[in-house]
């Protein structure tokens, strides 16, 4: 069903090759090859070799060795880049998928209104990551904005919640929360999968909400929920705009909401300083790739496959 | 019966109540815009006195050229890259899903792997190389990519899709003496609308949301497009007048709403297929 199950069969081996028609498809793939070579793979190969200069587009790149990645090391403002990056993933991403599996359990089975809901809830992960909606969030959670208005009711002292650097951070992941509908509606596809029968079998035998939850449903809804934690993950590692917006460029105040994105951005296309942002990429890269690889190697202990 | 009665009222209030809280702020936003300046930090309700158009006007003449250019740009780029994921990431899911050639199992993976590759690990390199053949501040960095289906996304869901048309079809046409290129347009092509429709919408919406790379790649007032020009407009404003930064997210936020609308089946089949993104 997902990008993700087709690598595990790949791994598995495929059907055998009756007849080649190696013509053809070179023809039909040529688009896909030449922006694998231009576009995708190749830069990612160049990146890496740019990752050992120094190279600000006018000059020549220089070669300077493993500089640019004793740099990293070295860099504090990029170790806070990373601490605000991970703690952004780490909190954002599971509140969300909660959200999304929860709100996904309410509308399973037939619920009137369903194509209303399910709608409403998934408006907000299309607009989401667009300047316009990171524009009305330095409203809402600034000084004199919505969030403060409604809590001044209740009687209860509002504050800055952009402004100040303890604050700025959770804004961001509240943002990330409030687009849980794109996962909720492959919850929604993986719920519909799971035969009726089992839950009948279940409740003859007296199991509870809770215990059928668990013992049905997590289950068999597991391969559904890890798809959708590594495919979020990565998507978080990559937010960019709405950081941007919300503190104007800077990743203020006082680099608090400094994504990994916006730094690599502000090293390369506001210093031009392109060997660090390649090596950056790099490591970013490299970064993704092992939360990925631990997502795969932890999903052994928890992912329930039925075939 | 009527505690089961009672406990799905709760069940749609809890949902009618989630569904407000969420998309409050949004009303909110679209009901301000049509508020005098001055009134937006004083009125956290949805109850519109009076119909200003004021805020609209002015947001709309802010920067020069005026709205009109940035919503034409982010048209043409639309439409540049709609046409370019639909004719080349079709050709590509035709040869995944029909054809058998050397390699396809590596192919295929490395394919599923790019859907995968985060655009900032080859922007550096991609962004040089553009540059230096002269095509920054111009459409041509974000569309021709495109052509060259590096979308790999749309061309797992064609795939998905293609897979789950009858082969029979193809078998009958190749008996009849048709070649690849004929069953591609001629069959497949024809079978697949709904996987063309579903890219022609996420396409359309993801392209008019983008703001990285257009942000990186256009830099001349006259090439902005919607997200750049709305970004650079509230950086040149600073808190001056909520009212017209309003009206011109709702403008920029619009046509995605209209194309939800139309598009929506599409999308929620698509997401569930393929398992979104």
């Amino acid at each position: 069903m997902s990008a993700l199950d087709e690598l595990r069969g790949l791994r598995r081996g495929g059907a055998q090759v009756r007849k080649r028609d190696n013509r053809a498809a070179f023809w039909f793939l040529a688009p896909w090859f030449a922006g694998l070579l231009l576009v995708t793979v190749g830069p990612v190969l160049a990146s890496f070799g740019l990752g050992f200069t120094r190279y600000n587009l006018i000059q020549p790149p220089r070669l300077i060795g493993f500089d640019n990645f004793a740099r990293i090391l070295s860099d504090t403002r990029l170790h806070n880049a990373l601490r605000v990056t991970f703690t952004y993933v780490l909190v954002s991403v599971p509140l969300q998928l909660a959200c999304a599996l929860g709100v996904a359990l309410l509308l399973n089975r037939g619920l009137r209104g369903l194509a209303f809901y399910r709608s409403a809830f998934y408006l907000p992960s299309l607009l989401g990551s667009s300047v316009a909606i990171a524009v009305l969030w330095t409203q809402v959670f600034g000084t004199e904005g919505l969030v403060n208005r409604v809590l001044g009711f209740f009687g209860v002292e509002g504050k800055g919640w952009i402004s100040d650097p303890d604050t700025a951070l959770s804004t961001l992941i509240v943002l990330n929360v409030w687009t849980f509908g794109s996962p909720m509606i492959i919850f929604l596809a993986g719920l519909r999968q799971i035969p009726e029968v089992y839950y009948e079998a279940a409740a003859i035998d007296g199991a509870g909400r809770w215990s059928r939850f668990w013992r049905i449903t997590l289950p068999l809804l597991s391969p559904i929920l890890f798809f959708n934690l590594v495919l979020q993950i990565i998507h978080a590692f990559q937010s960019f705009t709405q950081a941007f917006v919300v503190s104007g460029g800077t990743g203020g105040p006082s680099d608090s909401t400094m994504f990994y994105t916006l730094y690599l951005y502000q090293q390369g296309f506001s210093r031009f300083d392109m060997g660090y942002a390649s090596a950056l990429a790099w490591f970013l890269l490299l970064i993704i790739a092992a939360f990925t690889a631990i997502n795969f190697w932890a999903a052994k202990f928890w992912v329930f496959y039925d075939d | 019966m009527t505690t089961e009665r009672l406990s799905r009222l709760a069940k749609h209030a809890g949902l009618v109540l989630i569904g407000f809280v969420m998309l409050y702020p949004v009303l909110w936003m679209v009901v301000s815009s049509l508020r005098p300046g001055d009134e937006i930090f004083r009125s956290p309700g949805l109850i519109l006195d009076s119909l200003q158009t004021e805020n609209y006007t002015e947001g709309w003449n802010a920067l020069t050229p005026s709205f009109g250019t940035y919503l034409l740009n982010s048209a043409i780029l639309v439409l540049g890259c709609i046409v370019g994921n639909l004719v080349s990431c079709s050709m590509a899911a035709y040869a995944f899903a029909r054809l058998q050639f050397t390699g396809k199992r590596w192919w295929f993976g490395i394919m599923l792997g790019t859907i995968m590759l985060p655009i900032h690990v080859i922007i550096v390199p991609q962004y040089v190389l553009f540059s230096n053949i002269g095509w920054v501040n111009t459409f041509l960095p974000l569309i021709v990519p495109k052509i060259l289906a590096t979308d790999a996304f749309f061309v797992f869901l064609m795939v998905q899709f293609i897979r789950g048309l009858p082969r029979e079809l193809d078998e009958a046409a190749r008996i009849d003496g048709c070649g690849h290129p004929r069953i591609f347009l001629r069959i497949v092509l024809p079978l697949m609308k709904p996987a063309l429709a579903a890219t022609t919408i996420f396409t359309f919406i993801w392209t008019w949301n983008d703001f990285f790379s257009q942000l990186i790649y256009l830099t001349d007032p006259e090439m902005y497009t919607v997200p750049v020009a709305l970004r650079s407009f509230v950086d040149s404003t600073v808190a001056t007048s909520w009212g017209s930064q309003f009206a011109m997210s709702v403008v920029s936020l619009l046509p995605i709403f209209l194309a939800f609308l139309i598009g929506q089946r599409y999308l929620v089949q698509g997401i569930a297929t393929t398992g979104g993104k």
